[in-house]
């Protein structure tokens, strides 16, 4: 456990640091969603509509930004090789490194959401629910997301193949994470039934993503 | 302990880089891996780590500890330092400690023995290549591994540091463990050599 929560703390510390990253996501979240409106347009009742899917937008294209550094860091400096020889199990690594950078890059989205929520003319149970979909949702993108770094670090690109791969994989998560939303605003439809869905969805990423990430690594490592 | 390889071949890129080389090393015992640039050097040190798959043959560890593998049991002192600029000198090493499960308290004494400790405090970002070679040496020190793979391990350390890492790898084969270097300069130790890729 010691390895882990030591791996846990030099994540998180690397990327508050100057240089680490933890903020640039959070600022893109900032820069999507402000620019909405202006592509969008002063309608009121439109933006309201149209508020969680484009914060669910934001987010996700937020996640993606920082994700490539995932492993990528490590695989340069030569800590990957360390980490794959050592005696933590390679998959409770993988599952460690994923939820140091969720704590990093993920959850800073879900607290500048209620802010961001101001922008879109969007009420407080809105802009809560929707914060409430991104906190059980941004779990799955980072977890199933680490599975396109791992593969991104084994094949020696970066940046565009990781969108290429982890965007299709993300897919579910956007319709129920909006869904679940759209559901708490407009009053007929369900919220629970999405919002169970994406829980299932991420607590199925957390099983998936580490394991399938580790292999990747095993195996494409050279 | 005895490491030992039969009939070991690697093949990268589709490329054999070598073919049928056996090696033995004891304890207390020195392998120095030379050959020309490109012969495998590291590819062999990567094999023995696990951290490639030979294509033919088998690496055996003989009297480890049972439970664990020999990637488990080794060190791996690569061209790359796994040295963390964002991180401080001493946070690295700690880190290091931690994740790999070492057993020394006194972070000053162990950076004082790679004549770091002046720099505990400094990031690692403004450590030069001969002292971030000095930080992951220390990282052999904090961690007690009986095997100790290394690539080119003097390269980038002035004379004084090198003596300092003769006399380290003196002191781990007095304790029993077991080396294994590519190199080109002289180690500064007695070890047997393995050569490879020679030119035909």
């Amino acid at each position: 456990m010691t390895a882990l929560a030591a791996l846990i703390r030099r994540d998180i510390k690397i990327a508050l640091r100057v240089g680490g990253g933890a903020l640039i996501g959070v600022l893109f979240f900032l820069t999507v969603v402000v620019l909405m409106p202006f592509a969008v347009g002063p309608d009121l009742a439109l933006l309201t509509r149209l508020g969680p899917a484009i914060l669910w937008l934001g987010a996700l294209l937020a996640s993606l930004l920082t994700l490539d550094r995932l492993f990528m860091a490590d695989h340069e400096d030569g800590s990957l090789d360390l980490i794959v020889m050592g005696r933590t199990p390679l998959e409770l690594a993988c599952a460690a490194k994923a939820l140091a950078h969720w704590l990093a890059a993920g959850l800073p989205l879900v607290i500048a959401t209620p802010v961001l929520g101001l922008l879109l003319n969007l009420d407080a149970a809105a802009t809560s629910a929707v914060a409430l979909t991104l906190l059980a949702g941004t779990p799955a993108l980072t977890f199933t997301g680490m599975i396109g770094a791992a593969l991104a670090v084994t094949l020696h690109r970066g940046g565009l193949l990781l969108a290429v791969l982890v965007l299709p994989l993300s897919i579910p998560v956007l319709i129920f994470g909006v869904a679940a939303s759209q559901a708490a605003i407009m009053e007929p439809l369900s919220f629970g039934a999405p919002f169970s869905i994406l829980c299932a969805l991420s607590l199925v990423s957390f099983v998936i993503g580490p394991f399938a990430a580790a292999a990747s690594l095993r195996y494409g490592l050279d | 302990m005895r490491l030992s390889g039969r009939d070991v071949s690697c093949v990268r890129g589709g490329r054999e880089v070598f073919s049928g080389l056996g090696f033995e090393v004891a304890s207390g015992e020195a392998l120095a891996v030379v050959g020309p640039n490109g012969s495998g050097k590291t590819s062999l040190l990567r094999l023995v780590a696990g951290l490639l798959t030979p294509s033919r043959g088998s690496i055996h560890l003989e009297g480890g500890e049972a439970e664990l593998t020999l990637p488990e049991q080794s060190h791996y002192l690569g061209h790359r330092d796994a040295v963390k600029p964002a991180l401080s000198v001493a946070e690295n090493l700690w880190f290091w400690r931690d994740f790999l499960g070492g057993t020394v308290f006194n972070p000053a004494e162990t950076l004082a023995v790679v004549e770091l400790d002046h720099a505990a405090r400094l990031p690692a970002a403004f450590l030069s290549a001969g002292q971030r070679r000095r930080l992951s040496i220390a990282r052999l020190l904090a961690v007690r591994r009986p095997v100790w793979l290394l690539d080119e391990p003097t390269s980038a350390l002035d004379a004084s540091g090198q003596i300092m890492f003769t006399t380290l790898m003196g002191d781990h084969l007095s304790r029993g463990g077991l080396i294994i270097a590519a190199t080109h300069t002289p180690l500064g130790i007695a070890a047997r050599s393995l050569r490879i890729g020679d030119a035909t």
